[in-house]
């Protein structure tokens, strides 16, 4: 038998309410395996608000709180406080919420935590858009992308706006630890999640979790098409620990034009639009090159 | 699940597993692994969304009560030993 | 026990403290700043052990309220008028989620036009959101009331949020002579927190789950339930504090001289303290008045007002606010309880001390007056609704 790489014990259940090939219910297994049953989760509305199944049901063997919407950054504090003034400073305190309840209507709170540097993990899975709601876009819905709210119609009105970089804005507030990861590499996600959590402080990982309903792709190629974000630079991989920026997955580089036809949410984009996103992309990979580089000489 | 308002409790609690909801029902195709040519790396039990695959003596063992039949398993098969076939009703 | 001169938002720092909150929560809007600076120095000081999260807005202010309690911790949290505006949707989710933490209310007009003065429209738009409202007319009251609300709002019964009221500056910032009880005492009334509703890494459980219609109205009707028994527990509790500290605030409703009263008045907040004064005098010249001072608005108590309506000839009920449907809220509220009930009194509405306009013992004397007035010769041209002192070319200079 093979040796596995990853830890075998389950703290996720089967008979959740995810769409077939959910990169979302991916990205929590294996936050779970890392953390271990001693952790609370913290879940604002979002997709995985009804992930768990109706009540009385639930596929998580941890301790679980809904909370609104625009919260989670509050929420955690609050759980936090609660669980150290009892004396249970052990236990994992993590906020889980999607990219809308994060990058946009979430900020706020998340900014505030950050402020704080309270002792909590949060992690942002990205299917970017606002899938709970049916596909709106977001902050982290990518140039290009149709969405409901971005519909191409006669007059090409998919999104404009380039993906918040939410990661960057987690570095500037200079907490200890951020990263990003992806479901299509388990073992790299998980020694994210125990790195963050062996550190105090405020932490923060944005987890590349592929939507087949909303991204319009076959089910099956959620890892293939999380393997090709990362690979044509489209969502890089690294860490930010102490300001010493590191990249954790350097592949060889494949054309932008493959992720993106394996996907429905993009066939309709112009060569134009998708050679300019080329160029963007290879830039901020160069971006991110040089300030590997430069961190090295962070005192 | 109580029927009277004096069995419910405050506020909604939830503590039954989820196995009980047989998401397998939502298939459409269900994967078949050729044991033969299993090499056991496991990789199909790694990616799967559904924790519907566990470590068998021979190779994965479905759980068809839950599989969805998304595919990722036969996808990421490194030998392609899993095949994705439609599903009898 | 301990005498001291302190104002309102002392006394409410110093209620939490020795109500043993573990976890505050809050955001500076005036006049509510000098509770959290209060909250802040008193940890600072070591006398009060507790977790204190500065948090960005009253939203998340709430927010981790709410998480806090849910994880078993004594949760506290103040705010004011916009603040509390912000926190309407945790609220409703405080209510919901049936975590019992105290807030302290400190009533300030709404904006635009901006002011920061006295004003109970802050309070009263939250009377929807199943969170029980206490109202203080007194620094005393309100440092009582934080551990009496915590003691009501953790009974298993009830396990809904309390929001105390007091009004901006005439109580917040106004120093008064308040007695302190001793921490054994409270310790004796208020044991610490225990609650089924937890997050528990030994115990997992999911909370705030997803509801089919089937389900959801049973949830609403559990927490309506609570909010009714609440009427008894807070009665009780009034008498267990009163067993301990001689002080009691009759439970739902204040009542003041009103056991052969014929006219009232019904009202909440710091100008019932002024009326209760101007009752004295005119009692003084033969006038059978009394003063119904409301001390719970949630759970209303109805049965208070119906005791009261079959004994009097006219009820004045004072709103420091409006509701932009017909009268005030107080007036609504009251008004629909004796509908269906047996006698039915004339009522009528005095809007006054809107935005923190001084609210006079001359303006008392002369509500009772033209109360009186109605009783004998009916409503007139006016109807049952007056803005008292209306700046509109025809106001008495009495009401000035």
């Amino acid at each position: 038998m093979a040796k596995l790489t990853i830890p075998e014990e389950e703290l996720m259940r089967a008979g959740h309410m995810g769409c077939l090939g959910c990169g979302a219910t991916m990205a929590m297994r294996y936050v779970l395996k890392a953390a271990g049953p001693r952790t609370i989760l913290s879940i604002p509305a979002c997709c995985w608000a009804v992930m768990p199944g109706v009540w009385p049901n639930t596929c998580l063997a941890v301790p679980e709180l809904y909370t609104p919407f625009e919260t989670t950054g509050a929420s955690i504090s609050g759980i936090r406080a609660a669980l150290d003034v009892q004396g249970q400073e052990d236990v994992n305190v993590i906020g889980f919420a999607g990219d809308g309840g994060t990058a946009d209507i979430g900020i706020q709170a998340l900014s505030g935590c950050a402020d704080r540097n309270d002792n909590v993990l949060y992690i942002m899975y990205d299917n970017e858009a606002y899938m709970n709601t049916g596909i709106q876009r977001s902050g982290s819905t990518p140039v290009g992308a149709w969405t409901t709210t971005t519909p191409v119609g006669k007059t090409g009105a998919w999104e404009k706006s380039p993906k918040k970089s939410v990661a960057d804005i987690m570095i500037a507030h200079r907490i200890p630890y951020v990263a990003t990861a992806s479901v299509a590499y388990p073992e790299d996600l998980i020694r994210k999640v125990n790195k963050a959590l062996s550190i105090k402080g405020t932490k923060f990982i944005q987890i590349y979790s592929p939507c087949p309903t909303g991204w319009k792709m076959d089910p099956g190629l959620t890892v293939k098409i999380a393997r090709e974000a990362v690979s044509s630079r489209a969502f890089p991989l690294f860490e930010v620990e102490e300001g010493v920026m590191t990249i954790t997955m350097k592949p060889k580089k494949t054309p932008l034009k493959e992720y993106l036809h394996m996907q429905g949410r993009f066939r309709h984009m112009p060569r134009e639009l998708i050679e300019e996103q080329e160029k963007i992309l290879d830039m901020k990979w160069e971006e991110l090159l040089f300030r590997e580089e430069c961190s090295k000489n962070t005192p | 699940m109580p029927q009277n308002i004096d069995e419910i409790p405050p506020t909604p609690m939830n503590t039954v597993s989820s196995e009980v909801v047989k998401t397998g029902g939502w298939r459409a195709f269900k994967p078949v692994c050729d044991e033969s040519r299993c090499i056991k790396c496991w990789i199909c039990w790694k990616y799967c969304p559904d924790v519907s695959i566990a470590i068998g003596e021979n190779g994965p063992v479905f759980d068809y009560d839950h599989c969805k039949g998304c595919g990722i398993c036969a996808n990421e098969c490194p030998v392609k030993c899993i095949e994705m076939i439609p599903e009898n009703k | 026990m301990v005498k001291d001169i302190m104002t309102g938002n002392k006394a409410t720092a110093y209620g939490a403290m020795l109500a043993r909150a573990q976890v505050v929560a809050a955001y500076p809007i005036t006049p509510q700043t000098t509770i959290v600076e209060r909250i802040a120095d008193l940890i600072a000081e070591g006398k009060m052990k507790a977790k204190y999260i500065m948090v960005e807005s009253e939203h998340s202010a709430m927010a981790a309220t709410i998480a806090a309690s849910n994880t078993g911790a004594r949760a506290f949290t103040a705010t004011s008028s916009h603040g509390l505006a912000l926190m309407h949707e945790v609220l409703m989710w405080a209510a919901g989620a049936r975590t019992p933490a105290v807030l302290v209310n400190v009533n300030r007009a709404m904006a635009p036009p901006w002011s920061v003065y006295a004003d109970h429209q802050d309070a009263m738009a939250q009377r929807d959101t199943g969170v029980m409202q206490f109202w203080a007319e007194n620094n005393q009251e309100i440092l009582d009331s934080v551990i009496i609300a915590y003691k009501v709002a953790e009974n298993k019964d009830i396990l809904l949020p309390a929001m105390i009221n007091q009004d901006a500056f005439y109580l917040s910032h106004t120093s008064e002579p308040v007695d302190i009880p001793d921490q054994e005492l409270v310790d004796q009334y208020l044991p610490p927190f225990e609650t089924e509703v937890k997050l528990d890494v030994d115990n997992p459980k999911g909370f705030g789950s997803f509801i089919m219609p089937p389900q959801y109205m049973e949830f609403r009707g559990h927490m309506a339930r609570s909010m009714d028994k609440a009427r008894e527990v807070i009665r009780k509790a009034d008498r267990e504090w009163e067993e301990l500290t001689g002080r009691s605030y009759g439970g739902l409703m204040d009542m003041y001289r009103c056991e052969d009263a014929e006219f009232i008045l019904f009202g909440a907040g710091t100008m019932m303290s002024t009326a209760k004064d101007v009752v004295d005098e005119l009692r003084k010249e033969g006038r059978k008045v009394g003063i119904a001072r409301l001390r719970v608005f949630r759970p209303f108590p109805v049965d208070e007002v119906r005791y009261l309506a079959d004994r009097v000839h006219a009820i004045g009920v004072l709103d420091r606010t409006y509701t932009f449907g017909y009268g005030g809220p107080l007036f609504n509220e009251m008004n629909s309880q004796m509908y269906n009930h047996g006698k039915r009194p004339p009522t009528k509405n005095y809007i006054i001390g809107v935005g923190g306009r001084d609210v006079r013992p001359k303006h008392i004397r002369g509500i009772f007056d033209d109360l009186e007035k109605v009783s004998k010769e009916g409503y007139g041209e006016e109807g049952e609704i007056h803005w008292w002192g209306l700046l509109d070319g025809k106001t008495p200079e009495e009401e000035l």
